[in-house]
């Protein structure tokens, strides 16, 4: 009996915790915290903090329990597999272009050059990784956390630095989460009082002929310039095709509604299951937050900074207001709101929401063709 | 529609024919050992001669009904058995077969042996016993010795221009690189990422990276910006004609000057609501039912009177 009750004890939790089990314990309860109480992003936060607690509690991983996610065979390790092998973000990508309107973007191409310059945040990341003695495929898989885009980081760094994927998911996500906070500062710095009050002209209408085009064309020219981004920028495409086809109308809600919540429910569980303390707690973590969060500071400069510079080469009634700069990242559409209530702040009757959208959705293309050519040169 | 099936099933077929036979393209002679004294043993614990071949595709490969030779006149000289599972060779990895003249010993036993005095010329069809896929002439070798590409799957066909055996090179086992026998595994052995190693030394702080990254993010959105940019116009002149169509006007005849300008976003939602005021109706959803209380007034098909039962009174 005695010895039945010492052996039951040895696989308790209890009797194989350590201190950095209590620590990522700490941390995923700190998520959930941060989600349910402070409304941080809580569709991913709660999934990937729930994670984190399911996948540190501790246990005895000789006595052949097969519970671990990277026992080989256990059911963590089999929906797991959706992120080591990359299936996830492609699917919750079917989902974000099922959901995005890219009326704003057709309307207004110029614009796509803004998503395309806040793209900076991810490469200015990606040299500052190498100074700090990152090996250069490393370097690539943090630095796309500067993209703004969640399913990105993880299908990169899952195919580059798998050990990483964790940290940067943690990373990438706790980020978008605090666009809100990190944005706003930046974007009254590198402004004038001035320049946040241009009015932009309302976009022109856009022929629904135009948006069923934009997916197939859209597809077609970012993956012969970048053949590696053709899982998220194929899946993107198409899911804007369902949704904008008009005759596919039960697939893009399906796209959009039930198969992406089922997608991030896995995604966001599985991250945080496979942050475990042994590669959690290290000192490259601290190094992965402190690169992720410069590279959100560097994006949402460069956008600014980008369209402080077109505006050198536009006529005066055609100026850009820069405000709409930060939205170059792809967190849709927490960075389009960000500008719209910036402009508000200082001009009630300035709606930017629109404008903004337009980098916006063209940053979501942008951080996928950057995935794309970092994933050819470096995988 | 049986024209349109049978259009589809030829497409089908089209398709796949040269999918097929460009997969066995990549299946490659990569090493060959034709007097083993004391390299590797096969599951019998015998040394014989053997040949490696090489699965170059990023995909897996099933080699059943393939033919392996040591004479082109007789090209299905030996089928590879059909039913093992071990004839599909994982992406990028090699399978050994020995050249014993034993095939009933099992599937990678050939009924053939290579001879030592003379070159071997060993060939691989495919099961049409007619393509040949890949065909290589061995060179005398020493015991020991074995005949080996320098790199896997790499040959010829890389089309640079030099000879097929400028990518073969003959092995002695020594223990310095490029002088390894790998039966079964990589010919050139890479500890590291190349790409990665080559990064590293080359563009050290990622200045280049960066700016060749940023420069093809950049011509993607623009290019992309300028299709749009010109499916916009074409769209807003398109509009334009048919707007002057319906105002009796004729497009070529007016300065673009005075063409009539495009709708505001402000006219176009005040029409829009308009019309939904006016008919209430939807404008594109196909699958949305708007369910509107109708009362109807008196009939008899609808009366209570008329169309309950009476209760059947007993008596």
């Amino acid at each position: 009996m005695a010895s039945n009750i010492g052996q039951f004890w040895e696989l308790t939790g209890f009797a194989n915790a350590t201190w950095q089990h209590l620590v990522m314990l700490c941390v995923g309860l700190f998520f959930i915290w941060l989600a349910i109480k402070k409304d941080f992003e809580p569709m991913l936060l709660v999934p990937i903090g729930f994670g984190i607690l399911i996948g540190n509690i501790p246990f005895n991983p000789d006595a052949g329990l097969e519970v671990g996610i990277y026992e080989e065979g256990s059911v963590l390790n089999i929906l797991y597999k959706g992120v080591s092998a990359g299936w996830y973000p492609p699917l919750i990508f079917l989902g974000i272009g099922a959901m995005t309107d890219f009326t704003a973007l057709i309307a207004n191409p110029k614009l796509m050059l803004v998503g395309a310059a806040a793209q900076f945040g991810i490469f200015g990341a990606y040299m500052v990784a190498l100074l700090l003695g990152f090996m250069p495929d490393q370097a690539g898989a943090i630095a796309i956390i500067g993209g703004a885009d969640g399913p990105t980081a993880i299908f990169l760094s899952s195919k580059l630095a798998p050990n990483l994927m964790g940290a940067i998911a943690v990373s990438a996500y706790s980020y978008m989460a605090l666009v809100p906070v990190i944005q706003p500062p930046i974007m009254r710095l590198l402004t004038t009082k001035h320049e946040r009050l241009i009015k932009m002209k309302p976009a022109r209408a856009v022929a629904q002929s135009e948006k069923i085009i934009f997916p197939i064309v859209g597809l077609l020219l970012t993956c012969f310039v970048v053949p590696s981004g053709i899982p998220l920028l194929g899946m993107l495409f198409f899911g804007n095709l369902l949704r904008e086809c008009g005759v596919t109308n039960r697939l893009a809600k399906t796209a959009s509604n039930a198969l992406t919540d089922i997608v991030t429910i896995l995604l966001g569980m599985t991250v945080g299951a496979s942050t475990q303390a042994s590669t959690f707690l290290t000192k490259e973590t601290i190094f992965i937050f402190a690169l992720g969060f410069m590279a959100f500071i560097i994006a949402s400069a460069s956008g600014v900074l980008f369209v402080k510079f077109f505006n050198l080469f536009l006529p005066s009634s055609k100026k850009i207001n820069p405000l709409i700069g930060n939205a170059g990242v792809s967190a849709v559409p927490m960075s389009s709101r960000i500008s719209n209530n910036l402009g508000l702040e200082y001009d009630p009757s300035n709606y930017l929401l629109m404008h903004a959208m337009g980098p916006n959705v063209a940053g979501v293309i942008g951080s996928a063709v950057a995935a794309g050519v970092l994933l050819g040169f470096l995988a | 529609m049986k024209r349109k099936i049978l259009l589809l099933a030829a497409l089908v077929l089209l398709g796949c024919s040269p999918m097929f036979s460009q997969a066995r393209k990549g299946l490659k002679i990569n090493e060959v050992m034709v007097l083993n004294d004391s390299n590797a043993v096969d599951e019998y614990g015998r040394h014989s001669a053997w040949i490696e071949l090489f699965n170059s595709n990023y995909a897996s490969m099933q080699i059943s009904s393939v033919f392996l030779t040591n004479d082109t006149t007789k090209p299905t000289l030996y089928p590879v058995p059909l039913g093992d599972v071990k004839t599909r060779i994982p992406k990028r990895q090699h399978v050994i077969f020995w050249a014993d003249n034993r095939p009933t010993d099992g599937t990678f036993h050939v009924n053939f042996t290579l001879d030592p005095n003379k070159p071997n010329t060993i060939a691989i069809f495919d099961a049409d016993g007619k393509t040949m896929i890949d065909c290589v002439t061995v060179p005398v070798l020493k015991p020991g010795q074995s005949y080996a590409r320098i790199e896997d799957g790499v040959g010829a066909d890389k089309g640079d221009g030099r000879p097929e055996e400028a990518y073969w090179s003959v092995r002695d086992g020594s223990n310095t690189e490029g002088s390894y026998i790998t039966p079964g595994s990589a010919n050139k052995i890479k500890g590291t990422n190349p790409k990665i190693e080559e990064f590293k030394e080359k563009d050290e702080n990622g200045f280049a990276m960066t700016i060749t990254a940023m420069g093809i993010v950049f011509s993607a959105l623009i290019l992309l910006s300028i299709c749009f940019y010109i499916i916009s116009r074409f769209n807003a002149a398109r509009s334009q004609r048919k707007k002057m169509e319906a105002q009796g006007l004729s497009y070529g005849e007016i300065h673009p000057d005075e063409h009539p300008e495009g709708d505001s976003g402000e006219e176009i939602a005040a029409i829009a609501m308009a019309l939904h005021d006016h008919l209430d109706a939807h404008d594109r959803e196909s699958s949305v039912l708007t369910i509107n209380k109708v009362r109807k007034a008196y009939s008899p098909w609808s009366s209570h009177i008329y169309t309950l039962r009476q209760m059947p009174n007993r008596r």
